[in-house]
């Protein structure tokens, strides 16, 4: 189903990240997304994260899928040049992927094969663009494609917390001019900043998913505000994850933090995204806690 | 070396109609293949019709020092000027962008690889030669150059800090051309259509 309809519905979308593994066997990961996110609307399904080489998107999105999940399949412009992205994207309707999230993608120096080709022939905007011109029976060459063409939703990232947020709503409006239809942010740990972004950000009219971490330690709060783009957990935050250290292990303290979260920026958007990052067991009982399980 | 071509006759038009112009042509470098003549009858023709406050033509602006030398007897011109127009590579023009930095300065030209001899790139100015220069829409700021993943549409998300994702001791690229368009009073440019590479011009299949 697309995610669009059910912005349109009204509803308050929740989608969650899956990011398939380096090998063959994913067995786990579908158990995993089966037992602990079938309280979502859809799964994102990441695209060699960090620049780190995984296993396919697309065909743990198909996998997902058949196991009764509404995949998002997460396309960068890191490792393949326009031909390759069109192809990606015809193999994905054909398999009956309906969502897409288009990144322009970490560069390569930033993962497990820094010697590799950085190739960024697109970007997230001008990827937007071509998804709207094959909808349209035409791919980025001009040649018609034979037959229906394939209709997504389209759906891109912005970052509501970064220290340079004017330059990130002037890309988020390129991309709502280049056809995106929803957006997913950066994970959020300060919710006035998200509020004061989406007083900007709803001037475009396109509905936004809050991006919540749960914090697991104060160890990786630290770690996030020195080494991750757009992500900045305030220091009473991380007070609060060092007071009891067995109640933040057991995830008690992260899944309290992200609740809260939630519950401050729901009035302001239209869903979350969670990233759950190896946490997908806590994810119901996040859900619970921020008021959104049923 | 490298080779220049004039943009379009419409696309130079539309960047000074209604503007005092400025015009500034670089002869420096043989290597460049500057289209003297094209220039000339167009320069002729927007002198005719339009409002140039001067023409200045010389060499090596691409040396900071140099240009300021010569700018110096033109400071009233420029300063009647809504616009300076430059004929130069690319090079040329971000350092022409970066010394008059409140000044809309637009460039006339793309600049294009050729094989062989490659210029010396002087300084900090880099110019990728793409072919399609972008410095019209960038403040100046090339964006080949000066972002590590050479985006055409805006900033990834990967800035911290004003750096780089890929190198924490350069400035982001991107960061860079959004402070200088404000500053300008341009920050429209960011609102063009979707901009799309086109690498064809390499071996002029454009
Ligand atoms: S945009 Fe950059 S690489 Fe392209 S011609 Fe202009 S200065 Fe050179
Ligand atoms: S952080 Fe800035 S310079 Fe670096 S790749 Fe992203 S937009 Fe380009």
């Amino acid at each position: 189903m697309k995610i669009t309809e059910l912005f349109e519905r009204g509803e308050f979308v929740v989608s969650a990240e899956v990011g398939p593994p380096k090998g063959i066997h994913i067995e786990h990961v579908v158990e995993e997304a089966k037992t602990y996110l079938k309280g979502v609307h859809a799964v994102n399904v990441t695209d060699n994260q960090s620049s780190v080489m995984r296993l396919g998107s697309l065909a743990v999105c198909k996998v997902l899928k058949d196991a009764g999940l509404n995949p998002i399949f997460q396309l960068t412009c890191r490792d393949r040049n326009r031909i390759a992205l069109q192809s990606d994207l015809l193999s994905a309707a054909m398999l009956g992927i309906e969502n897409l999230l288009l990144l322009t993608g970490d560069h390569t120096k930033m993962g497990d094969h820094p010697q590799a080709k950085p190739v960024f022939d697109l970007d997230s905007v001008s990827l937007i663009h071509t998804v709207k011109q094959l909808e349209s029976g035409v791919d980025l060459g001009g040649n018609a494609l034979v037959g229906e063409p394939p209709k997504f939703a389209k759906g891109a990232v912005v970052s509501p917390c970064s220290d340079s947020v004017d330059a990130q709503l002037a890309k988020m409006e390129r991309k709502v001019r280049a056809g995106a239809e929803y957006f997913q942010t950066q994970a959020v740990f300060e919710p006035e900043k998200f509020i004061k972004f989406m007083e900007k950000a709803k001037q475009f009219g396109k509905p936004v998913q809050v991006g919540i971490i749960i914090p697991k330690s104060a160890g990786m709060a630290k770690f996030m505000n020195n080494n991750v783009a757009g992500v900045h957990v305030p220091d009473d935050m991380i007070e609060e994850l060092k007071k009891d250290k067995e109640k933040t292990k057991a995830g008690i303290t992260g899944v309290e933090i992200a609740a809260r979260i939630i519950k401050e920026c729901k009035p302001y958007c239209q869903g979350i995204h969670i990233m759950a990052l190896g946490w997908e067991s806590k994810v119901p009982a996040l859900l619970e806690q921020a008021g959104l399980s049923e | 070396m490298l080779m220049t071509q004039l943009k379009s006759k419409e696309t130079i038009e539309s960047l000074v109609a209604g503007k005092k112009v400025f015009i500034l042509n670089c002869l420096g470098c043989k290597e460049i293949y500057f289209p003297e003549k094209e220039a000339n009858e167009l320069q002729k023709e927007l002198s005719a019709s339009g409002d140039v406050t001067g023409i200045l033509t010389t060499d090596y602006v691409c040396n900071p020092d140099n240009l300021k030398l010569r700018l110096s007897k033109y400071q009233a011109e420029i300063d009647a000027a809504d616009v300076v127009l430059v004929f130069s590579c690319g090079v040329g023009m971000q350092t022409v962008a970066d010394y008059l930095e409140n000044k809309r300065v637009y460039t006339a030209c793309d600049t294009y690889p050729m094989p062989g001899f490659q210029g010396v790139t002087p300084l900090e100015y880099d110019c990728g030669q793409c072919g399609e220069c972008y410095l019209n829409l960038t403040g100046g700021i090339c964006p080949i150059t000066a972002c590590s993943k050479s985006l055409v549409n805006g900033q990834c998300g990967g800035s911290k800090d004003g750096k780089c994702e890929v190198d924490s001791n350069m400035e982001c690229g991107w960061e860079r051309i959004y402070r200088r368009l404000e500053k300008l009073g341009r920050l429209d440019a960011m609102k063009c259509p979707t901009q799309i590479r086109n690498y064809a011009t390499d071996d002029e299949t454009k």
